[in-house]
């Protein structure tokens, strides 16, 4: 479903290197330390950045060189998914169509999305007028509308309480998989790997250290940088 | 006692606003209708349209230029923005003689625009406040999210859509602002008009003050048209308070982030053109002005007592308007920040006026000419070094309090040993801007000096008024070196010490 191939992208005081092949329908995890490149690896996935080499495709077509609007994906990022000066119902309406010329059938398509992310009732409400987790679900009312087999998260619930962190996870698993789509989140918390992920890649240094399904990953014992990541082993004074 | 220092400054400052303002309503209103000529209402009707048709040319190349600047990346593109805020460092007198060295008598374009009139003041008016708005409108794109222009690409936006959805919000906001300041600029616009106007058809009501208090000797129409530029300019300065405070805006600076939009044909040549129109109007002023400059340095006995005057004037006002914007800042938060602003509403005609009838009654003008001066510039100087200090020092102020308590430090011990060493950066910038303010002065002094005392501005407008005018690129070159060396070292140190 996506496949990195050699990609290269500098950037100052790191070089990243990326190899990697996701398959069709699964949910990976991207685990790893700040400033390792998991939000860069995104980026270039989704084309807000060219790699100086390498090609990245998609559902088996080159997109390196497309513009991020022909690319066969959607993004959630962790903040500023809509556009304040616009009622939820808008915001949504945008995935369908940028112009926002929307036909009959097409209205009622945001309709249902923003009824299946349970924000019924809140359509005409500005995004400043609901809460966090509410303006995410309504990111996920645009996905769904939008309707892209490849869907990239970057650390889209990190902001939210542990509570409704779960809520979310487990909304974005059962669209994931009432849908089939393909899901790569990037993630500060593991344990939101433990819930919904099929896999967790590892990543520091520019770098995929490790790709595995997600039981495997978090048994490993022999990767010295994921077990000084996540904090279980003693470590050296 | 709470905020005693900040109460008496800002008594002061009331006070010399209405000592400048009482005798203007008192002898203008006096004057009523009478006065209220065929020529007064062109004059009026002339500083309306000048300042209208300023502000919208400024405002359609300085957000066009803008938005070029932030979509695209081409080599010098740094080098540009950062030549945006240059025009503001320029006193106004040398950037007219940049104009005139290249569409005057002299110049390689000669004879292509009418300089003299309406066009002149335009261009001038221009070059200063395109890369005013220009910038402004950089710093509001500046504030978009990322993720909403990696959005707005996602999602495929038009170049409309991305205007509508993503830009015009927070231009919105900034847009009101900025172009209601460039408007009471121009209208209150002094030397440019003063060089370049034709004759009473292109005179502005500043620029009429002048000539009817310090030519006609008619104090009762210059105060009626203070009274009318008083009205005109409060309102408009009221309007700029109103929409935040676009001087402390400046220093959010920042390189725009990078946008996705802007990809079509027309958009990439819209931007050339743009980008094109903006270097054609910064560039060749400038460079006019060095090169006729450098060619026509004469260093004369004039010019020295021009500089030692400008230099001792610069340090005076710097000097009172940081130790007013310094006490201030130590005062009420609200009340203070409108009072800074006094300098910007109230133009300086209008309060030379006044202050000029009152001297005049009183000790004579020649024994109180250069405190007045000083007076006056400081007070012209006031929102930026206030701008530059007030909000810094707030904060340090703030943050020392407890301890300095605690230890029981106060006084003159706490200013010398613990502020002011740690206001450093705030201060040296705010004295250099209110150096520039009064290096590049030509009001106050032309209202006061009477030809006694002549700064490097006044010395300049001489030499343009007696034909010698590469003796006026000379001394332009030189004070345009000053103004920059100036800013230069401010914000190097201002860099340094943040």
């Amino acid at each position: 479903m996506l496949e990195l191939r050699d990609v290269i992208f500098r950037y100052p005081g790191l070089v990243m290197r990326f190899n990697f092949h996701m398959e069709r329908g699964s949910f990976t995890a991207i685990i790893g330390p700040s400033g390792g490149g998991k939000s860069t690896l995104l980026s270039l996935i989704a084309g807000f950045e060219t790699p100086q080499s390498g090609t990245i495709s998609i559902a088996g077509r080159d997109v390196t060189h497309e513009p991020p609007s022909q690319r066969p994906l959607s993004m959630i990022f962790q903040d500023n998914n809509l556009f304040a000066h616009l009622d939820i119902f808008t915001n949504v309406a945008l995935g369908v169509s940028p112009s926002l010329k929307l036909d009959e059938a097409q209205r009622q398509a945001v309709t249902d999305a923003i009824m299946k992310v349970g924000l019924a009732g809140k359509e005409k409400r500005k995004p400043g007028e609901l809460s966090g987790g509410e303006r995410q679900r309504a990111a996920i009312a645009r996905v769904l509308v939008r309707d892209r087999p490849l869907l990239l998260l970057d650390e889209p619930f990190t902001a939210l309480g542990p509570a409704l962190r779960q809520d979310m996870l487990e909304l974005l698993k059962s669209l994931h998989d009432e849908r089939g789509l393909t899901t790569l989140m990037v993630t500060h918390h593991p344990e939101d790997a433990s819930t919904a992920a099929s896999h967790v890649a590892f990543l520091a240094d520019g770098e995929i250290k490790a790709y595995r399904k997600t039981k495997n990953m978090f048994r490993a014992k022999n990767m010295p940088g994921l077990a000084a990541y996540l904090g279980n082993t003693p470590r050296s004074p | 006692m709470k905020h005693t220092g900040a109460k008496i400054t800002l008594a002061l400052i009331a006070c010399a606003i209405f000592a400048g303002l009482l005798p203007v309503a008192w002898l203008g209103l006096g004057e009523g209708e009478k006065a209220l000529d065929a020529y007064t209402l062109r004059v009026i009707a002339f500083t309306l349209w000048q300042a209208l048709l300023s502000t919208a040319i400024s405002a359609l190349l300085g957000v066009a230029a803008a938005f070029a600047l932030a979509r695209r990346q081409f080599w010098g593109r740094a080098v540009l923005v950062r030549l945006l805020a240059l025009p503001m460092a320029l006193p106004a007198i040398v950037v007219v003689l940049g104009i005139i060295g290249i569409f005057g008598a002299e110049g390689p374009l000669a004879g292509l625009l009418p300089l003299y009139g309406l066009t002149g003041i335009l261009l001038a008016h221009v070059f200063f406040n395109a890369p005013l708005v220009a910038r402004l409108t950089l710093s509001a794109l500046g504030t978009i999210p990322p993720e909403q222009l990696r959005l707005a690409a996602q999602l495929g936006f038009s170049d409309g859509a991305h205007l509508r959805h993503v830009d015009w919000p927070v231009l919105r906001q900034a847009l009101p602002g900025a172009l209601l300041l460039v408007f009471l600029l121009c209208a209150a616009s002094f030397t440019i008009v003063l060089t370049l106007g034709g004759g009473p058809q292109a005179t502005t009501l500043e620029v009429a003050i002048y000539q009817a208090l310090r030519f006609d000797f008619d104090p009762a129409r210059a105060t009626l048209l203070a009274l009318v530029q008083i009205v005109l300019c409060g309102l408009l300065g009221l309007g700029v308070l109103r929409f935040s405070s676009p001087i402390q805006a400046q220093d959010a600076l920042r390189l725009a982030r990078h946008r996705y939009d802007g990809q079509s044909m027309t958009a990439r040549l819209q931007d050339i053109l743009f980008i094109s129109l903006l270097v054609v109007l910064l560039l060749p002023p400038l460079a006019a002005l060095v090169a006729s400059g450098i060619m026509s340095l004469s260093i004369q006995t004039a010019f020295f007592t021009a500089l030692a005057t400008s230099l001792v004037l610069a340090s005076a006002t710097a000097i009172f308007a940081c130790t007013l914007a310094w006490v201030m800042a130590t005062g009420p938060a609200r009340v203070s920040t409108l009072a800074s602003q006094a300098g910007l509403i109230l133009p300086p005609a209008v309060i030379a006026t006044g202050w000029f009838i009152l001297a005049s009654k009183g000790p004579g003008l020649s024994p109180v000419a250069l405190p007045l001066i000083a007076a006056l510039n400081s007070l012209m100087a006031l929102p930026f070094a206030y701008g530059a200090l007030a909000p810094a020092l707030r904060r340090l102020l703030k943050s020392h309090d407890r301890l300095c308590d605690s230890l029981e430090i106060s006084g003159w011990n706490r200013l010398r040993r613990i502020d002011l060493p740690s206001a450093k950066a705030p201060l040296s910038l705010g004295l250099a801007m209110a150096a520039l303010v009064s290096l590049g002065d030509l009001s106050a002094i032309l209202f006061f000096g009477s030809g006694q005392y002549v700064t490097l501005p006044a010395l300049i407008y001489q030499q343009m008024g007696s034909y010698r005018m590469e003796g006026a690129m000379g001394t332009a070159l030189i004070l345009a070196l000053l103004s920059f060396t100036l800013l230069w070292a401010a914000e190097r140190g201002s860099e340094r010490h943040a």
